[in-house]
């Protein structure tokens, strides 16, 4: 006797939706089996977001069928899909920020299922899988990591054994990604379906079973991850040739910004610790360390949004400490800054492009009326050079996807010619494409004459890219390498805090 | 069965305008259902509500003076609201607007129309303007809650008006109960077309408001700010400043209601000036989703449903608050249809999985 082809535990069929004019998804065909992990592969914009939020019952589909073991289901919200035992970690987490992890854990739980109970199965699911997390800390203390791991374990305890992750490690430190990779090995052995979006194609490659590779809305290939390299996928998917160095250009160096002695302290705590260090124009100084090593209070204070208690920040001979973002601005120097929340700090998300270039513009616009035109054909000029898809200037930029978000606001920094650009997590979210395109952008600037401070956390592209590289631990400068004859060992070590000697 | 409401996302307008319709279509329904419970026609009701607004040229000037002050307030509420300012002190702003106007009104009234009018305007906006500044200072200042603050004003400029009435300003001339004289003629505002100035007033505002909200530097500021007040830092604005700034041009233009109301309607100063139009506007600006060609329509609308309101009361001798009820009936529709359009209701059976 033959044995039957297993049935997916999930699968979609032809999934299509619609904003507007444009189609997100196309006839969108996946699946998924249990014990199975699947890598959402895609540029920026290709649909994968809103091809699992049809699954979570968050968009509506216009056509097609999911169909959980078989079955054909309907969706509508995200309670129906977890009724079949869907679960999906965004993101955005949405706890809510002064409850427990337990709490958080409870939440919306039918009243029949005792508090006890519920504290019996989590700490079934943590033993299980090896989930750490102090159950009793509240939620606005948590790091990212420890956030998304009470994420996951809302999933389970509501029943979930298909999981959904839309790029759970754009927020996390390489080490924190590997734990979660430990954690969906665990749970893929424990037979869970799970469905991972991803643009780092190292990960692909380590921990996925199977990818499926979306272009522009439609499917475009699936390839068995042990028979395929990440060349191949990438051609895939951005449907040409590709080249996947970076190059390190030369430019004439002349000096830009220097810091001296800078200190922050806030609350009692130590965020900068006397921080000292030189950027060129020309240049490009990468910046590594462990998240939260004092990276953004760095940016901040060069930026002008925070003050420092002491030290000095000098840029082409300005003294810019205890200045403020216009302050600067008024002095004549132009400096270009990308800071790591997009949305909440670096754009209006219900603002369309033009409105989003105003930002910088309107000031030096003259009288009290704002003139749009000129903005207008900036706007344009910007979404076509940059390839933002869809090239659409009206339309309120959180409806774009991440890499198309962050090509706006790269491309509105580098409109205003800056001497200095200012980057924190400038590829988070990217696809390869996109992040190749910034490079580029960055490195033309370089050849321009512009310095670069580039926070990142990928230490190889740091070590491609950079000319040195800047380590921080806890506020301090553990050491600068250049980048040249640095090695990743040597890297990771400073970023624990043994001083370079 | 369960019903669940689910967030909507994209609605397109023909589907808005359709909800809206047949929220009308069902207030209509539902009323007509209680006119015919309280033992009266409702075909005779509605033929009478729709004569009372727009029987005769009377009964359309009397609802364009519901309409005026009512449409200001809801201009200067929709300046905060955009900056996510939530000032619901519309009534203490409008007050003390027209105690500074009365002022002028009382105690100038020798100087020329003109100038009395133009005079009474500055200062119902300075002092407004005042009034809106200490909770916004506040705010900017030490983070106050400018909700409670903006709440809490609102009694104190109507007891001021009280205290006014009992003592200073108390009409000698009246005996009985205490109240403030009525305006001289000249300290009154003149009529275009049968209704004072107040109307040209009005719409004047709304089209400045809306120029002002779109395409000036402060309309913009303001809004970044509302959006986010970390993205207004890092474009480098004035944060506190905007602010400020913001809720003061909010409160005068209430304060300008309130005079408006005061020297055009009432012809004097009562503490019912404001009369709950600093609450109503709320909604009108909520209404209209911050439009303010929009926030024209729906004032108009509003000033309309209470005109005819009240027209069936004296007429058919239905009791106030059976008319009251037959407001609310058309509004509850109203604004539950701004409800749907929002959310979507999914029917479903639920088994559940503990
Ligand atoms: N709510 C929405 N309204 C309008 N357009 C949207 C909405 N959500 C997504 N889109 C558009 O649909 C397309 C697909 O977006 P989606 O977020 O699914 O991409 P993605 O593959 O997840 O991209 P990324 O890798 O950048 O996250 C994009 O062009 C985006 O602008
Ligand atoms: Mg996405």
């Amino acid at each position: 006797m033959i044995e039957a082809p297993s049935v997916p535990r999930l699968q979609t069929i032809n999934l299509t939706k619609s904003f507007g004019e444009l189609r997100a998804c196309d006839g969108v065909s996946v699946n998924v089996n249990a014990g199975e992990i699947l890598a959402l592969l895609g540029e920026n914009g290709s649909g994968k977001t809103t091809l699992v939020n049809m699954v979570a019952g968050l968009y509506k589909p216009d056509g097609g069928e999911v169909r959980v073991s078989g079955a054909p289901v309907a969706i509508h919200s995200p309670t129906d899909a977890r009724r079949y035992g869907i679960g999906m970690i965004h993101q955005h987490f949405k706890l809510v920020e002064v409850f427990t992890a337990i709490e958080n854990i409870c939440l919306g739980m039918p009243r029949e299922s005792t508090r006890r109970g519920l504290m019996a199965r989590t700490l079934a699911f943590i033993e299980k899988y090896g989930l750490g997390v102090p159950l009793d800390m509240k939620a606005y203390r948590m790091s990212v990591a420890q956030k998304q791991t009470v994420e996951i374990l809302k999933a389970l305890v509501r029943g979930a054994d298909i999981l959904i992750l839309d790029e759970p490690t754009a927020v996390l430190t390489p080490q924190e990604s590997e734990k979660l990779f430990d954690i969906l090995r665990k749970m893929k052995e424990a037979g869970c379906a799970i469905i991972i979006i991803t643009h780092k194609l190292a990960e692909v490659m380590e921990l996925s079973d199977r990818v499926s590779i979306l272009r522009a809305g439609r499917n475009v290939g699936e390839f068995a991850t042990a028979k395929t390299n990440p060349r191949e996928l990438t051609e895939r998917m951005v449907g040409r040739k590709v080249d996947l160095s970076i190059e390190r250009v030369h430019a004439q160096k002349r000096p830009l910004l220097t810091l001296e002695d800078v200190s922050y302290a806030h609350a009692g705590v130590k965020l900068l610790d006397g921080v000292s260090f030189d950027v060129s124009g020309g240049e490009i100084l990468g910046v590594a360390g462990v998240a939260g090593s004092g990276q953004k209070q760095l940016c901040e204070a060069i930026a002008g949004l925070t003050g420092i208690t002491s030290g000095s920040i000098r840029l082409l001979g300005e003294e810019l400490a205890h200045l403020s973002p216009r302050e600067i601005y008024d002095r004549g120097v132009r400096l270009g800054f990308i800071p790591e929340d997009r949305l909440g700090m670096g754009l209006v998300g219900s603002m369309d492009v033009t409105d989003n270039i105003l930002l910088r513009e309107y000031r030096t616009q003259r009288g009290g009326f704002i003139r749009r035109k000129p903005v207008r054909r900036k706007a344009m000029t910007l979404v076509s050079d940059l390839a933002v898809v869809p090239p659409d200037i009206n339309r309120a930029v959180s409806q774009l996807s991440g890499g198309n978000l962050q090509k706006v606001l790269l491309g509105r920094e580098l409109m205003q010619s800056p001497q200095l650009l200012v980057t924190s997590y400038v590829v988070r979210g990217l696809d390869v494409n996109s992040s190749y395109t910034i490079y580029d952008l960055l490195n033309d600037r370089k050849k321009n004459g512009v310095g670069a401070l580039f926070i990142g956390e990928d230490l190889d592209v740091l070590l491609e890219l950079c000319d040195r590289i800047l380590v921080m631990c806890a506020g301090r400068v553990t050491g600068i390498l250049d980048a040249k004859h640095a090695t990743r060992a040597q890297i990771g070590l400073l970023m624990t805090g043994s001083e370079a000697v | 069965m369960r019903i669940r409401f689910v967030r909507r996302m994209g609605v397109s307008a023909a589907a808005k305008l359709l909800l809206r319709f047949a929220a009308v279509v069902l207030a209509l329904l539902t009323g007509a259902l209680f006119i015919r419970l309280i033992g009266f026609s409702p075909a005779q009701i509605y033929a009478g509500m729709v004569k009372g607004v727009t029987g005769s040229t009377i009964s359309v000037r009397e609802t364009v003076k519901i309409a005026a002050p009512l449409c200001v307030t809801a201009l200067g509420l929709a300046v905060a609201f955009r900056m996510r300012f939530w000032n619901i002190g519309g009534e203490g702003q409008m007050t003390v607007g027209a105690i500074a106007a009365s002022y002028i009104a009382l105690f100038h009234a020798d100087l020329p129309q003109p100038l009395l009018i133009v005079l009474m305007s500055a200062a119902s906006i300075i002092a407004a303007g005042f009034y809106g500044f200490i909770p916004a200072w506040f705010n900017a200042r030490f983070g106050t809650n400018e909700t409670l603050f903006t709440l809490m004003l609102n009694y104190i400029a109507i007891y001021v008006v009280q205290y006014l009435r009992e003592g200073p300003w108390k009409n000698p001339k009246d005996m009985g109960y205490p109240k403030i004289a009525m305006f001289a003629a000249n300290a009154q505002l003149p009529k275009v077309l049968g209704v004072h100035i107040g109307w040209i007033i009005a719409l004047a505002l709304a089209v400045l408001v809306f120029v002002y909200m779109r395409y000036t530097k402060q309309g913009y500021e303001l809004t970044v700010v509302g959006e986010s007040s970390n993205t207004a830092r890092y474009a480098g604005m004035p944060v506190r400043r905007i602010i400020i700034r913001t809720a003061i041009i909010s409160a005068a233009l209430c304060g300008l209601a309130g005079m408006m109301k005061a020297a055009g309607a009432d012809r004097t100063l009562t503490d019912g000036v404001a009369g709950g139009i600093g609450f109503t506007a709320i909604t009108v600006s909520w209404l209209s989703e911050l439009n303010p060609i929009a926030i024209v329509v729906v004032s108009l609308l509003f000033s309309a449903l209470e005109k005819g309101a009240g027209y069936v009361q004296s007429t058919y001798k239905i009791s106030s608050s059976a008319a009251a009820v037959l407001q609310g009936i058309i509004l509850f529709f109203v604004l539950g249809s701004e409800f749907f359009i929002r959310r979507r209701i999914v029917l479903g059976h639920l088994h559940d999985k503990a």
